[in-house]
């Protein structure tokens, strides 16, 4: 990568041209921008440029209570706001020590895998559309509407969910809500072979992603890549696995690892991803705990609306933690889970109060873009658009 | 599982002279070394087979503006063979410097950049350091605390 940013052409190689794509480009899946040196169809040169959906979250978090901070950690990757939702949550508890009971981790578990289902039928759908594959797009949105409707009937919002809580979830999951997520979850294995008819032995499919943005395993590592670009890489790394939360370590599922590190594989263990997350949710409802959902503490767990209208300390609780959060021990943690981009950790580090002194999010997206000059340079201009799609960046991730 | 005792441990064995200090919270152990032998044991940490953190998950700092050394430099590695994690830290002046990681880890360019970018903490031997999320002609460091959280 080079440190030349100018656009003037530099006489000692007259042919090079330098372009601009992006912020504002349909396959750059957001405001992601690139800086572009070409010799023709090669590009010789790529500079990335973030920044355009900066909000300065880990600002705004020293400024909040940390149920606060909830909704914004739906903004981050707002493709799978759920599972982002549940890894700050489980962060906040860390630094509580605090756990939740086995129904909540297993409500969970359902909205994570739900989410992931639903962010890789988006990846595929787009990534497909951007190289010329428009069938795949209508199957995998209609479907992914189907998951819209079930994140919508659990939470009241397609996107913007908020729906864990500090010590537990917004509220508990409803029996006929459980049947649906059933259908879909059965339903879930065949549409996928169903994308897989249209594209696993397409030969244009074939020859617009095998061997292209390849990556080896020990870079992809080296610039600190996760998820499922790095496994497609060969390297088997999966936080759900290596450290499990949330009771992850009783469910059966199995990791899917690819080989050659290039876009093919990255699309196989995807497709392999929803399956495996179908399979983790259909023993989560196969046995969903009973009990309580919540913990019983009502200095940091909201006490039911019910009992607030009509009893005296509820009312004071529900006042203290609206207005005035609850108070955190000094310390710090860090605390990851496994989102469909990759390792999402949030570092808190908290001096005692309501706010943290400090969030960091490690977030995934930003590492994995990190990677893009090294796939991109020395190949060829419409294989940038493949390779962008391939890492599934989401930019409100990469930029927070 | 206490992540990061066994090595910091064997640092403070092995570099006893750059060790500040050790802590832990939650059974998450973490160890400030001094920011000079800061290349040195990282080389170690990642290279040697007992350690291999081949993976820097995250870089940071946190200001604490009432400190002699303001700024805290916070490194995550990650060990894909043990299964490991490791907090290192480091002290520094208001604007560093602070040797770069990045001809260790790759990972280091992005993160090392975004840590000047918000906090304005230099980075010795940075291939390409400059703003990552602000724009170029931007003059403040949002993440230190003398910088308002709103505009009264």
């Amino acid at each position: 990568m080079s440190t030349d940013h100018s656009f003037d052409r530099n006489p000692d190689h007259p042919d090079i041209v330098t372009i601009n794509m992006g912020p504002s480009h349909p396959a750059t899946h957001g405001v992601l921008r690139l800086v572009l040196k070409l010799d023709g169809e090669r590009v010789t040169d790529c500079v990335p440029h973030l920044g355009y959906l900066h909000r300065g979250m880990e600002k705004i978090a020293e400024n909040r209570t940390y149920l606060q901070f909830i909704p914004y950690t739906d903004r981050m990757d707002y493709l799978s706001p759920l599972c982002a939702n549940v890894g700050f949550t489980l962060a906040v508890e860390e630094l509580l020590g605090v756990e939740v009971p086995a129904r909540c981790q297993a409500i969970r578990v359902i909205c994570a895998e739900l989410a992931r289902i639903g962010s890789h039928q988006l990846w595929l759908g787009t990534h497909a559309l951007d190289l010329g594959a428009g069938t795949v797009f209508f199957h995998t949105f209609k479907d992914r509407e189907w998951h819209y409707d079930l994140v919508e009937d659990l939470t009241g919002a397609r996107l913007t969910t908020s729906f864990t809580r500090v010590g537990g979830v917004m509220h508990d999951v409803e029996k006929d809500w459980l049947k649906r997520l059933r259908e879909f979850v059965d339903a879930t294995p065949s549409r996928v072979d169903a994308y897989e008819s249209l594209l696993t032995s397409n030969s244009i499919w074939l020859k617009r992603t095998q061997g292209v943005g390849c990556i080896s395993g020990d870079t992809a590592i080296e610039y600190g890549m996760t998820g499922p670009a790095l496994r497609a890489a060969g390297v088997g790394y999966d936080v759900r696995k290596a450290r499990p939360y949330s009771g992850y370590e009783n469910y059966d599922f199995e990791v899917p690892v690819g080989t050659e590190g290039d876009i093919y594989d990255r699309y196989l263990v995807r497709l392999e991803e929803m399956r495996q997350s179908a399979r983790i949710l259909d023993q989560v409802l196969r046995n969903l705990p009973d009990g309580p959902v919540n913990i019983d503490d009502p200095k940091i767990f909201l006490p039911p609306k019910k009992k607030v209208l009509t009893k005296m300390e509820e009312l004071i609780h529900q006042f203290m933690i609206v207005t005035e959060g609850f108070e955190c021990p000094a310390g710090e943690v860090y605390h990851s889970t496994e989102v469909p981009k990759g390792e999402l950790g949030f570092y808190i580090v908290s001096t005692g109060g309501r706010s943290p002194y400090r969030l960091r999010i490690r977030s995934p997206s930003f590492n994995n873009v990190a990677t893009l000059p090294h796939m991109i340079e020395g190949g060829l201009i419409a294989d940038v658009i493949a390779s962008i799609a391939s890492l599934d960046p989401v930019m409100g991730e990469v930029d927070r | 599982m206490a992540d990061g005792q066994q090595a910091i441990e064997r640092i403070t064995e092995k570099y006893s002279e750059a060790v500040r200090g050790t802590g832990s919270f939650r059974d998450q152990h973490w160890v400030e070394i001094d920011p000079e032998h800061l290349v040195e044991i990282c080389s170690w940490l990642r290279e040697d087979p007992v350690n291999s953190y081949d993976l820097l998950l995250d870089v940071t700092a946190i200001h604490w503006p009432d400190d002699t050394q303001p700024m805290q430099m916070v490194y995550h590695l990650y060990s894909s063979k043990h299964n490991d994690r490791l907090r290192l830290k480091a002290r520094t002046g208001e604007t560093g410097p602070v040797p770069t990681l990045s001809d260790i880890w790759k990972a280091a360019d992005w993160n090392e950049r975004e840590t000047y970018d918000m906090f304005g903490i230099e980075f010795d031997g940075h291939p390409d350091l400059r703003r990552i999320l602000m724009p170029d002609e931007y003059t403040d460091f949002p993440l230190r605390k003398e910088f308002p959280l709103y505009r009264g």
